[in-house]
């Protein structure tokens, strides 16, 4: 049901029965590393190729969630899930083995909220019955892609952020459990001119202050009505500025902000601002968030994935970074 | 207030800021010790092969290339690179840590279309530039001889 300008509340009740939540082996070696199902000890992720391995994290991911569900493929109605190369390969080479609708989105960053509030809509309206969510990202298949080769020795600034090797699903029905998809907010394509790749949390940020505003005038809430407003890879740099935009728009979100790219390692990993990509979300989420919703530490929260619709060659064509940011409300289910 | 008309200015308190000096001191110590080696090499060639300054040239840079190259394939040139900048960059060893990793970067896209077409992705415009310069540098020699020399 749209709610305001840009949203849709899940009036009928849509419900996360399970997720799976698979890394790399820095992300293991971070403070997150109990609440991932599992994870690779090499960032080759039994791969021959940096494409395989980031396959293999998400085949893996959606081998355990299915499991975990007890749910067979074939019951499956859909499954829709995103990454951040070319054509979406990933998702597309995995989905190639799994015998159910397939939908392949790019949302850069912000993928793993818009198919989670995809996932959700088409329960809510009750197209589909089980529905996959899920999204990829792995360091060295984004290195090379928006990048430079892994091995290359140049130098990167201090607002530079790294990818998140990893890989987050979710299973969605209309089975009440523990959490709650309540509602989400489709987010804008927002671009404020800047158009360094190496420091994708200054782009964003207006990107995410946008929703979450957006979000809040949509559904008349505030900032206390949440325990935890998780942005997806802000990064120290864009998480100030998100921090003051809200607040310029009336909305303060200090002391309930956190970023998913911060939570994921520690200071001293050599992550320069923080962790980004599509796993960056992912796997806060389907991982820590969903636990503490369960154990009950967190009742309600707004995840707000963050992306930048970042292209080398137009960057080359000295274009700016169009950035977009997708929020959903998750709560403690009555289950 | 922060608008998307001032963004970029507004911006700039939360942007951790370059530290060129520190940056610049690194470069310049990585850089001199990366030199300081070439030199040490070029002495023992010319010690223990008896070749000339000039000939002891040539098996230095080459050793200094495989050097780099080597620890491009072991994972430490990248590293030295984040914390030497332009110390690293600059000298010989830069360039063949650019082709080393690109040549690494695409052997997944097999030795003709992967590693040979990519080698050279990064040090292209190099070699374009230095050609270039080379020749622009030459014919001003060039001129300049004849003017005066005349």
């Amino acid at each position: 049901m749209k709610q305001g300008k840009q949203s849709w509340f899940f009036q009928r009740g849509v419900y996360i029965n399970e997720t799976a939540t698979v890394t790399g082996p820095k992300e293991y070696e971070g403070p997150l590393a109990s609440t991932f199902d599992y994870a690779y000890s090499k960032l080759h992720c039994d791969g021959d190729t940096w494409e395989q391995a980031e396959q293999n994290l998400l085949r893996k991911a959606t081998t355990i969630c299915l499991d975990k569900a007890g749910l067979r493929e074939d019951a499956l109605d859909l499954m829709i899930s995103g990454d951040l190369l070319n054509q979406n390969v990933t998702s597309n080479y995995v989905a190639r083995d799994i015998s159910t609708s397939f939908l392949g989105v790019f949302g850069a960053c912000s993928t793993s909220m818009e198919t989670l509030a995809m996932a959700s809509a088409l329960i809510n309206s009750q197209d589909s019955h089980y529905v996959l969510a899920a999204a990829s990202s792995h360091y060295a298949t984004a290195e090379r892609q928006f990048r430079y080769p892994t091995e290359y020795g140049g130098q990167k600034p201090d607002t530079a952020t790294s990818t998140v090797t990893g890989s987050g699903v979710a299973l969605l029905s209309s089975q009440p459990s523990h959490i709650q998809v309540e509602a989400a907010t489709i987010g804008q394509v927002i671009d404020y001119g800047t158009n360094d790749p190496l420091d994708m949390g200054s782009a964003m940020a207006p990107a995410a202050a946008n929703t979450i505003v957006q979000h809040f005038q949509d559904f008349n809430r505030q900032p206390s009505d949440y325990d935890l407003i998780l942005t997806g890879d802000l990064s120290s740099v864009g998480t100030p500025i998100v921090k003051k935009l809200t607040y310029q728009s009336g909305y303060d979100i200090e002391g309930i902000h956190n970023d998913s790219g911060l939570m994921v390692y520690h200071h001293d990993q050599q992550i320069f601002a923080g962790g980004s990509g599509c796993a960056a979300s992912a796997i806060v989420t389907y991982g820590h968030v969903i636990q503490q919703l369960k154990q009950g530490t967190l009742r309600q929260v707004l995840i707000v994935a963050t992306g930048a619709l970042l292209n080398p060659i137009m960057m080359q064509q000295k274009e700016t970074i169009p950035c977009i940011a997708h929020a959903v409300v998750l709560k403690r289910g009555d289950a | 207030m922060i608008t998307k008309e001032n963004y970029k200015d507004a911006i700039k308190p939360y942007q951790p800021k370059p530290k060129y000096v520190r940056n610049a001191i690194k470069a310049f110590v990585i850089g001199g010790l990366i030199c300081v080696i070439g030199q040490g090499l070029t002495v023992l060639y010319m010690h223990w092969f008896d070749f000339t300054a000039k000939e002891a040239g040539n098996p230095t840079i080459t050793t200094l290339i495989l050097i780099a190259a080597i620890l491009t394939g072991f994972g430490v040139y990248d590293k030295l690179g984040q914390f030497a900048g332009a110390g690293s960059a600059v000298p010989v060893t830069g360039f063949a840590n650019s082709i080393t990793s690109a040549a690494l970067e695409h052997r997944s896209e097999g030795i003709v279309l992967g590693v040979a077409t990519n080698m050279f992705k990064l040090a292209g415009s190099v070699i374009v530039f230095g050609t270039v310069a080379a020749y622009i540098v030459g014919i001003i020699r060039y001129t300049v001889q004849t003017v005066l020399g005349s």
